[in-house]
C-alpha cells in the first residue's frame, strides 16, 4: 500500500491546491529564466541575422547599435576595394517614435542596400520583399500594422508590403525595413521651413563674403538643392558592413581596415559582445541576478511548504510509528509527496507558460537546456526540501500519538 | 536473576514527568508480571497512572528508571532501549489506545492492511486476514470507510482489529471499551480473552466498566502511581 498516495488522495482538493501554488510559483522562475533568455536573444538577433562579417564604423564608436556611428556612404566602395571582401553593403539603422493609431509606436528603422538586398532574406510571414526603391516598407508583426497599410512618415507615405516574424532590435523595438534611402529620408527628414531657413542662411552668409561680392553666380547657387551643392556631402549612412570571400582570413582583411584612421572595425563576434556586455549588459545582470534570487526563493517557499504538510501530518506520523512502521516508510512518505508536487508544479509550470508567455510583449525564451536544468533544480529543491520535513518527521515520537 | 514465563514482567518502574515545580510521580516502583495466555485488568482511579504504566510497557514512554522485559528478554534498561523497539512492537505488541489511533487518510480495512503490510504479510493474504478481523468485531460493513465517517465505537472496534492483525504477543487496550455499548463492550473483552487463552497472549486492559470483570484473570489496582494486586483466579 502506497501511504504516499493515499494521504494525497484523501487531501486532494488540498493537495492540487498546493500544486497549483508551486506551478504558479515555478512559472514565474520558468518565465524569468525565459525573459532573460529573450533579452540576450533579441539583443543578437540583429546581428546574427544579418550575417556580415565585419561592421565597418565611424571610429571610435561602438556603433550603429550601442551608439551613434555616422560614416560617409562613399566608404561601401572604399571597404568593397579591400582584397578579400566579397561583397560590402551600406547599413542605416535608427529609432524613431511616432503615434500610430493614437498609441505610441516605437520602430527600429533599417535600411537595406537597394537593389541588391530587397530584404529576400527576411522571415516574411505574409507578403513580400519590396519591389520599388522607394515608398515601400516590410514591418515587424509586433508593430501591429497590417499588410498594405500606409503610415505616414516624415513627407512621405509608405505602404507595408511584408510582415516579418520575431525581427526586433536590442531594445525590443519592432524592426521595420526600408529602402536605403527612404531610411535616410526618415532619418533626415527636415520641415520645408528648416530647409527655407537653411537656404536663406547660406545665402546671407555668402553675401557677407569677399566671393559672394565678386561671384554674385553662386549667391543664386547657395538657393538650389543640397544634393546640387558640390561643397555638400550627400546623407551619411550609418555602418558598412561587409562579408569576405570563402578560405580569407577574416584578422587579415580587417588589418588593413584598422590602418584607416577615419573607421572603426568590429567583427560579428565583437558586434554580439559590445550588445550583450554593453548595451543589454545590466539589464542582463539584473535579470539573472532576479531570476537566481527566485529560484532560491521558490526553494525556501517549497521547503516551507513540505515543511508545513508534515507538520499536519505529525499524529499520523508517530501512529505509523506506534504501529511499528521503520523510519524508511516514513521517509518514503514525504520525499514522495516532495517529488510528486515538484513534478505536478513543474508540469503546470510548463503547461502555463506555454499558454502565456508568448502574450509577453517581450519574447519568452525557453529552450531545451533551461528547462531540463529547471527540471533538475526543481527535482534538487523538492528532495532538499523534504529533508527539512523528514528531520522533523524523525523526530516524532510513538507517545505523540497519543497526545492531541 | 532467573529467567521467568513471565510475557511481560517489570522491575521497580518509575516515571517521572516534569522537574522541579511541575515535577509528577506518575508510576512508582512499579514491579508486575503477566504470563502468557493471561488476561489482566488494570483499575484505578482518573490520573493513576495507568495510561502511563500501559505506554511505558509499550515501549513508547521510556521510564524514568526500572527495567521492562518482554518475552524473556529485557527491553528497557531505565529510558535506555536494549533492542529495535520500533520492529519489537511491529512484531510482538498490539495497541488500543484511549483516543482515536486510526490513520485519518486510510480506510478502515487499509488500517488493519498498514500493520499486516509492515509485517511483510503479502497483499491477498493480509487483505483476507483484514476482513476476517472486520467481520469479527461487526465493521465489516464498514471497511472502505475512512475513520472520520465511523462513529466512535467502530473506530474503536477497527483500531482492536489492528491491535490483533499480527498475532502479537502481547495486547495493551487503554478503555478499549469506552466508546462502545454493553454488548459490544463485552464482545471486545471475550475477544481479548479468547485471545490470550488461544493464542497464549498476554493482555493487560485499562477499563471502567465493572460489569466485565468476569473476563479477567487477574485484577490489579492502580493509585497514585502505585500498583497492588486486587484478585487472581
Ligand atoms: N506528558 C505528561 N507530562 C506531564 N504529566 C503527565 C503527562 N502524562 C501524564 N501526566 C501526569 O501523570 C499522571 C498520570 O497520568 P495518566 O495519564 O497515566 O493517568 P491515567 O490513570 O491514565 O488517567 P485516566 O484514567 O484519566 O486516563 C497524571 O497526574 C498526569 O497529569
Ligand atoms: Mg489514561
Amino acid at each position: 500500500m502506497n501511504l504516499a498516495y493515499k494521504d494525497i488522495r484523501h487531501h486532494f482538493g488540498r493537495f492540487t491546491l498546493t500544486a497549483i501554488g508551486i506551478g504558479l510559483l515555478l512559472m514565474i522562475v520558468m518565465g524569468m529564466g525565459g525573459i532573460y533568455r529573450g533579452l540576450v536573444e533579441e539583443a543578437t538577433l540583429l546581428v546574427d541575422a544579418i550575417g556580415a562579417d565585419f561592421w565597418v564604423v565611424q571610429n571610435g564608436t561602438r556603433g550603429p547599435f550601442a551608439e551613434v556611428s555616422r560614416v560617409p556612404s562613399n566608404l561601401v566602395h572604399r571597404v568593397a576595394a579591400v582584397p578579400g571582401v566579397s561583397n560590402a553593403r551600406e547599413f542605416v539603422f535608427h529609432t524613431i517614435q511616432r503615434e500610430h493609431r493614437g498609441k505610441p509606436m516605437r520602430m527600429a528603422v533599417l535600411g537595406l542596400s537597394w537593389p541588391v538586398d530587397k530584404g529576400a532574406w527576411l522571415p516574411l510571414l505574409t507578403g513580400r520583399p519590396l519591389a520599388e526603391g522607394h515608398f515601400e516598407m516590410i514591418a515587424d508583426k509586433t508593430l501591429g500594422l497590417s499588410l498594405n497599410e500606409s503610415i505616414r512618415l516624415g513627407q512621405e507615405t509608405y505602404t507595408v508590403v511584408g510582415i516579418t516574424n520575431g525581427m526586433v532590435g536590442s531594445g525590443g523595438d519592432g524592426l521595420a525595413f526600408f529602402t536605403l534611402s527612404d531610411a535616410q529620408a526618415i532619418q533626415f527628414d527636415l520641415p520645408g521651413e528648416t530647409v527655407r531657413l537653411e537656404r536663406s542662411a547660406r545665402q546671407a552668409r555668402l553675401v557677407g563674403m569677399d566671393w559672394g561680392a565678386t561671384q554674385p553666380n553662386l549667391v543664386d547657387r547657395a538657393a538650389s538643392q543640397s544634393s546640387e551643392i558640390p561643397s555638400l556631402g550627400p546623407p551619411q549612412i550609418s555602418a558598412v558592413i561587409a562579408s569576405i570571400a570563402p578560405g580569407t582570413d577574416l584578422r587579415s582583411v580587417t588589418s588593413i581596415l584598422s590602418g584607416w584612421e577615419d573607421v572603426s572595425v568590429h567583427s560579428r563576434q565583437d558586434q554580439i559582445d559590445l550588445l550583450l556586455q554593453g548595451m543589454v549588459d545590466k539589464a542582463r545582470r539584473q535579470l539573472g541576478l532576479f531570476s537566481a534570487l527566485l529560484t532560491i526563493i521558490s526553494a525556501i517557499i517549497m521547503a516551507l511548504i513540505l515543511y508545513t504538510l508534515t507538520l499536519d501530518k505529525i499524529h499520523d506520523i508517530a501512529l505509523l510509528k506506534l504501529i511499528g512502521a521503520p523510519n524508511k516508510v516514513i521517509l518514503g512518505l514525504i520525499l514522495q509527496q516532495g517529488l510528486v508536487l515538484g513534478s505536478l508544479g513543474y508540469g503546470l509550470a510548463y503547461l502555463i507558460g506555454q499558454k502565456l508567455f508568448p502574450l509577453f510583449p517581450r519574447r519568452v525564451v525557453l529552450t531545451d537546456d533551461d528547462l531540463v536544468r529547471l527540471a533538475f533544480i526543481v527535482l534538487g529543491i523538492s528532495v532538499l526540501a523534504s529533508l527539512l520535513g523528514i528531520w522533523k518527521a524523525l523526530r516524532v515520537t510513538p507517545n505523540e500519538a497519543l497526545s492531541g | 536473576m532467573m529467567m521467568s514465563d513471565f510475557a511481560i514482567e517489570t522491575d521497580g518502574l518509575t516515571k517521572v514527568y516534569g522537574a522541579g515545580n511541575t515535577e509528577v510521580v506518575a508510576m512508582r516502583e512499579v514491579s508486575v508480571g503477566v504470563r502468557r495466555g493471561e488476561i489482566a485488568a488494570l483499575l484505578g482511579p482518573s490520573g493513576a497512572g495507568k495510561s502511563t504504566l500501559l505506554t511505558a510497557v509499550g515501549l513508547i514512554n521510556p521510564p524514568t528508571s526500572g527495567r521492562i522485559s518482554i518475552g524473556g528478554n529485557l527491553v528497557m534498561d531505565g529510558p535506555r532501549p536494549q533492542t529495535n523497539l520500533t520492529a519489537f512492537r511491529l512484531r510482538h505488541l498490539g495497541f488500543v489506545f484511549q483516543k482515536s489511533n486510526l490513520i485519518p487518510f486510510l480506510t478502515a480495512l487499509e488500517n488493519v492492511l498498514v500493520a499486516l503490510e509492515l509485517n511483510n504479510v503479502g497483499r491477498r493474504s493480509g487483505r483476507k486476514r483484514a476482513m476476517e478481523l472486520l467481520d469479527y468485531l461487526g465493521v465489516a460493513e464498514r471497511a472502505n470507510n475512512h475513520p472520520s465517517m465511523l462513529s466512535g465505537g467502530q473506530q474503536q472496534r477497527v483500531a482492536v482489529a489492528r491491535a490483533l492483525a499480527n498475532n502479537p504477543s502481547v495486547i495493551l487496550a487503554d478503555e478499549p471499551t469506552a466508546a462502545l455499548d454493553s454488548h459490544r463492550g463485552r464482545q471486545v473483552m471475550d475477544l481479548f480473552r479468547k485471545v490470550a487463552h488461544e493464542q497464549g497472549a498476554a493482555v493487560i486492559v485499562v477499563t471502567h466498566d465493572h460489569r466485565a470483570l468476569d473476563v479477567f484473570d487477574t485484577i490489579y489496582e492502580m493509585e497514585d502511581g502505585v500498583v497492588r494486586l486486587s484478585e487472581s483466579r
